[in-house]
């Protein structure tokens, strides 16, 4: 194995025989002209509107109206069981009255019999209309959002940036991250778009905004 | 098993009957210009898309020219992660290695994530040699391998299939890989998906092994991206116990925070989405959260021979969009199939010369698949100058073996033309013989001739109008 890393590399740099031996990497230039933002307006409106676009369900409520939404939200969807990562906060969840349970490393048969998952979201992005989850105690293992068919997600409006630039840096790349836009989709056939394949069918999203 | 390009006409012969055929013309035009309209929306709304694109592509430049020191980097980072690099010289030493990895762990089937890369190596039949079935979890690459097909698009393998073609594959074909079509499955394309998601959930619930490409490579962090739609993706990277990701040499780039380039031109250039529904990221392994196991196969396969081509080098900038197909004029006549390529259409016909070499009558065919419109250029979201490079490879080939009539064509003409006497004698000769010439040429003249016709011959040239006519002016 070893020998086919030296003979790769080795070929890589007899193809670049025209690169001068005193450039660095970093003298190659790279113009960072771009926005950091394309400045389209009130992030949590823009939010709500690319989430509706792929269909997602989306709510917006005050801090107050939190635990009514996410109560009436999961009773739609019956009566359970629903999944929740070990961190999230309990007040979420004071007007549920569904059965809850704590992931603490359920097997796959289990998840995929539950009726769905709630969690929170490391950012959103705003532009795009994506929510970022990178295993935090309030979002847990990524197997716990994606085998159940329904997922109900909390994005508190401080969370929420503008741009994927502005995103980046929130994030850290040591953790397994998922990046969701919408609903699981696909467009395969025939191009014509269809929500609801292998990852949940069903995306809700409760934009939490400040009375301020 | 999907069958292979192996033994594929030339690219006119395969075109030809491409063209020919009313419903693949049909699907084709429908779905290139659905998504180009799309692609055209999204790319419109960012005011700064021309400097996106020159960033991608300065970024993608900046790793080109020092591809081995990123590539020491990203090494350094996925082991210092847990996880184990392989290098691959080859297509052979990949399925190799590959193989020899699914068989360490004991099992005999394996899920894979959609990758341009195990389709390029042919991963799938050198498994089946070995005894080991890799299940296909993309819903088009589902319809091509339940279909025994070649897919045909670089995002949308099945795109010269419409519903009632797959409804038929799926009804037939199921039951033998797996759980069955349902009674009555009709062609609405819900119910496909929901027949696609039946099929295949036992399948990613159960199996401990999958095999994935890549988007991007980090080199700094070691994080390794993929980007899709289906959450099929999800399921491959997040369930089993061992992931295996084979990844050209060219998918680095440079630090976490270049993706916030890549991020943004990808989806808006491939499925004109602001965002594709699902982005998984992950470095390493992370204990009680995914795969125990990851192995980075590292592949070049041509690639660093087309590293050495300073013009053609660009081609490796590809980001896998498939923009340049959906604008081509003449991937939406002939098709996919005809560029006898897993990378078809205008990046497919610079892309599968350089890496495959141009010895072959297919691979010399491919830089003359296009009219050089220039329209893939445009489109182009890393700016890759793909009429430049065609014509670039088309020197190759006449420099080559090959194309012998018109190099002796051009040598004659070349030697009429380089003397005065000499081309007023062919001149006048072509004119005294104009009645004669046939609508079809014979010989190697023939396939021009099969699609124009062969211009007049003025009964006087240019040049002796001229002399006349300066003759008479004298004179008065």
């Amino acid at each position: 194995m070893t020998g086919s890393r030296e003979r790769v590399l080795a070929r890589v740099r007899a193809a670049l025989a025209d690169v001068p031996r005193e450039e660095a990497p970093e003298d190659a230039p790279v113009p960072r002209g771009y926005a950091r933002e394309h400045g389209l307006g009130d992030p949590v409106a823009l939010l709500a509107d690319r989430l509706v676009d792929y269909r997602a369900v989306v709510h917006r409520v005050r801090p107050a109206g939190l635990a009514r939404t996410v109560g009436a939200a999961l009773q739609r969807r019956g009566p359970g069981p629903f999944v929740v990562p070990p961190g999230l906060p309990e007040a979420w969840l004071q007007r549920a009255g569904v059965e809850v349970v704590h992931d603490d490393g359920l097997g796959v048969a289990e998840l995929d019999a539950a009726a769905g998952v709630v969690t929170g979201c490391a950012v959103a992005i705003a532009e795009t209309g994506t929510i970022v989850l990178d295993a935090g105690a309030d979002q847990g293992r990524r197997a716990i959002t994606l085998v159940p068919d329904y997922h109900l997600c909390v994005v508190p409006a401080e969370r929420i940036v503008a741009s994927v630039p502005q995103a980046l840096p929130h994030l850290d790349p040591l953790r397994p991250l998922t990046w969701i836009s919408g609903p699981s989709a696909t467009s395969d056939i025939e191009l014509d778009r269809v929500e609801g394949v292998h990852g949940p069918r069903t995306l809700e999203v409760v934009i939490v905004e400040d009375a301020g | 098993m999907s069958t292979t390009f192996v033994g594929m006409p030339a690219f006119p012969d395969a075109a030809r009957a491409a063209t020919g055929n009313a419903q693949l013309r049909h699907n084709l035009r429908k779905a290139t210009h659905t998504i180009r309209d799309k692609r055209a929306a999204v790319v419109d709304e960012l005011d700064d898309w021309a400097r996106l694109r020159a960033a991608g592509a300065a970024i993608k430049d900046r790793v080109l020219r020092h591809l081995d020191v990123y590539l020491e980097r990203l090494e350094a980072s996925v082991t210092a992660a847990g996880g184990t690099v392989h290098w691959a010289a080859d297509a052979a030493e990949a399925n190799r290695i590959v193989t020899d990895l699914v068989r360490a762990t004991g099992h005999d089937e394996v899920v894979k994530v959609k990758s341009m890369a195990t389709q390029e190596i042919g991963l799938n039949e050198a498994l089946g040699e070995a005894g080991i079935t890799a299940y296909e979890t993309d819903l088009a690459e589902l319809i091509v391998q339940l279909g025994d097909d070649t897919p045909s698009h670089i995002l949308v393998p099945a795109i010269h299939r419409n519903r009632s073609e797959i409804r038929e594959i799926f009804r037939t074909r199921m039951a033998e890989w797996g759980v069955p079509a349902p009674e009555g499955l009709t062609d609405d394309p819900r119910a496909l998906a929901e027949a696609a998601r039946v099929h295949l959930r036992e399948k990613f619930l159960s199996t401990k092994v999958a095999i994935s490409g890549a988007n991007f490579a980090v080199a700094d962090t070691g994080t390794l991206v993929v980007l899709e739609s289906e959450g099929n993706g999800r399921m491959c990277l997040t369930l089993p116990d061992t992931l295996i990701s084979v990844v050209g040499i060219e998918k680095v780039v440079p630090t976490w925070s270049d993706l916030e380039v890549f991020l943004q031109l990808l989806p808006r250039s491939s499925t004109g989405e602001r965002m594709n529904p699902y982005t998984s990221t992950w470095t390493g392994v992370t204990p009680g959260d995914g795969p125990r196991e990851f192995h980075l196969v590292l592949l070049d396969n041509g690639r660093s021979a087309t590293l050495a081509d300073t013009v053609g080098r660009q081609a490796l900038r590809c980001i896998r969009c498939s923009a340049c197909l959906n604008i081509c004029p003449v991937y939406e006549r002939a098709g996919g199939h005809a560029y006898g390529s897993v990378y078809p259409g205008p990046i497919g016909a610079i892309l599968t010369p350089q890496l495959r070499g141009v010895t072959s009558e297919l691979d010399a065919s491919l830089p003359y698949a296009s009219s050089l419109c220039g329209a893939c250029y445009e489109v182009c979201p890393v700016a890759i100058d793909i009429p430049e490079v065609l014509v670039h490879l088309r020197e190759r080939v006449v420099e080559g073996k090959g194309h012998r009539a018109e190099k002796a064509a051009m040598a004659a003409a070349g030697w009429v033309f380089g003397d005065d006497r000499r081309l007023a004698l062919a001149q006048r000769a072509a004119g005294a013989a104009r009645g004669l010439v046939p609508r079809h040429l014979p010989g190697p003249g023939a396939a021009w001739t099969d699609t124009r016709d062969i211009p007049d011959i003025p009964p006087e040239s240019f040049r002796d109008w001229w002399r006349k006519r300066h003759t008479k002016e004298g004179e008065q």
